[in-house]
């Protein structure tokens, strides 16, 4: 049995791990699962992973959630090349660094730009007071300092002259807020001029394919019936609201 | 010598040092005190821009994040095999926790922690039924998957020995004690899961790093008596937007 990847695209987490297998040829099975539709609360997907998030990967038996995890099993089971994650212990630590950091930080709060932007003004009909709005981009944009001050300072890539799993699991933080409207490189010349690097590093077919859900997530978001959002409202009305 | 910089009220603090006490790793202890405000300093902004604590300091090289900084250890120090296991799957499986853990238990806990212990201070006012229901409610949602999913019915998270995931649960479901909300309470499979975690790093060890947390019922008083926190009021105040 092929080693499958249950993805969305429309997850960021998800971008990551899909640019990270294709980019390393590493063959898996793409197995679609609709967030927008639900599709992760259904019985199958329940047996792959108990928590219900994706992206999830089933390798024969075993079965394993959360990106990061995924990336770095991919990478050794498959021996992608060093500078992804490097096996020098300060490089190496520089990289668990920003994975670690970025959980409450740019993810965190991207996705939360995502969520008060599209989809709450969905859930609950009208649009989001203009201080949680306010109080929101100030946190991003406090994280967007931080990797821009801290993570990235005058190096090409987080952890130094290569890419690594850093900057994938970065990049699609980053532009989370992007397909909701809002343009974070916009004033940052260095988060652009790396963003450029991760995407011709990466590939820029396989980056903008990847790419292409979240990108156009303002027109879908037209199509969405407000009924299908219900499942998520009590859960993220709390975490974000 | 390898510097620590800690403040034992911060469950990932308490994480690194139960690792570098019951490892018997050499280092130095830099008590940084987060309830004055220590971490606002010139100085401490000059060691780590993030201002969050714990922050290890190995020659030149200077670490933040508790997960990377445990890795750092463990890769350094060669410690026994079970606490980060080199066989791929098992190591998976541990990082899983790791990640899953940011935005979950440490998540929840935490903020039930901070509802109760700095609300009043920074707000003028106890935390609003409401919001304190919800948070109790999802801090119950995270303490049942460390039960479903990721202890089951082993010993430890990673199986029969004990692991780095237990040491950052651990600390983090002892936090909201300190503000009297017991995670442990009817619940067995935990309590056993606890006392054999404690058995493993030293009851002593285990109880000296958990004194600040479980002493800390004059937390009101401190706080309103010390002029840094009182500054710090309003910059606080984004933890409850």
């Amino acid at each position: 049995m092929a080693l499958e990847l249950y993805l969305d695209l429309f997850s960021q987490p998800c971008r990551s791990v899909y640019m990270f297998a294709k980019k390393n040829n590493i063959p898996f099975e793409f197995k679609k699962v609709s967030l927008m539709h639900g599709e992760h609360f259904g019985d199958q997907f329940g047996k792959i992973n108990m928590i219900r998030k994706v992206p999830a990967l089933r390798d024969g038996d075993f079965c394993l959630a959360e990106s990061i995890p995924i990336m770095i099993y991919l990478a050794e089971k498959f021996q992608t090349p060093d500078f992804w994650y490097p096996t020098d212990i300060h490089h190496r630590a520089r990289i668990n660094e920003y994975l670690s950091w970025q959980h409450t930080a740019i993810r965190m709060y991207g996705s939360k730009m995502f969520w008060l932007r599209l989809l709450i003004p969905k859930m609950i009909g009208m649009e989001v007071p203009k201080e949680k709005m306010d109080g929101a981009l100030e946190d991003l944009n406090n994280s967007l300092n931080l990797i821009e001050e801290k993570f990235l300072q005058d190096r090409l890539f987080i952890g130094g002259d290569q890419i690594s799993l850093a900057d994938l699991v970065a990049i699609v933080e980053v532009m989370q807020p992007v397909g909701a409207g809002l343009d974070v490189f916009n004033g940052r010349p260095k988060l652009s001029a790396w963003r450029d690097r991760v995407r011709v590093s990466i590939g820029t077919e396989l980056f903008d394919e990847a790419n292409r859900d979240i990108l156009g997530a303002q027109e879908i978001m037209g199509q969405i019936d407000p009924g299908t959002l219900e499942l998520f409202k009590p859960k993220i009305l709390r975490f974000y609201y | 010598i390898m510097e620590l910089y800690l403040d034992l009220l911060s469950p990932p603090c308490r994480a690194v040092y139960l690792f570098a006490e019951a490892l018997k790793i050499p280092y130095e202890f830099k008590s940084v005190n987060l309830f004055q405000g220590q971490q606002y300093t010139k100085e401490f902004g000059e060691l780590s821009i993030i201002r969050k604590v714990p922050v290890l300091k190995d020659g030149s090289f200077v670490l933040t994040e508790s997960i990377a900084i445990l890795q750092y250890l463990a890769q350094k120090c060669s410690v026994a095999d079970h606490w980060f296991p080199a066989d791929l799957q098992q190591r998976a499986r541990l990082s899983e926790y790791l990640s899953w853990q940011h935005l979950n238990l440490r998540f929840h806990c935490s903020k039930v922690f901070l509802l109760r212990a700095l609300h009043p201070f920074v707000m003028g006012s106890e935390v609003p039924k409401e919001k304190m229901d919800a948070a109790m409610e999802d801090m119950k949602q995270s303490l049942d998957f460390l039960e479903e999913k990721f202890l089951q019915n082993k010993q430890f998270i990673n199986g029969s020995k004990i692991s780095l995931a237990d040491l950052v649960a651990i600390v983090e479901m002892m936090q909201p004690l300190a503000v009297g909300v017991d995670g442990f309470k009817d619940r067995p499979k935990l309590l056993g899961w606890r006392d054999r975690v404690k058995k493993e790093l030293g009851e002593k060890l285990f109880n000296q790093a958990h004194e600040a947390v479980l002493n800390s019922s004059d937390m009101q008083q401190k706080l309103q008596n010390n002029s840094e926190m009182q500054k710090l009021k309003s910059s606080l105040s984004k933890y409850f937007r």
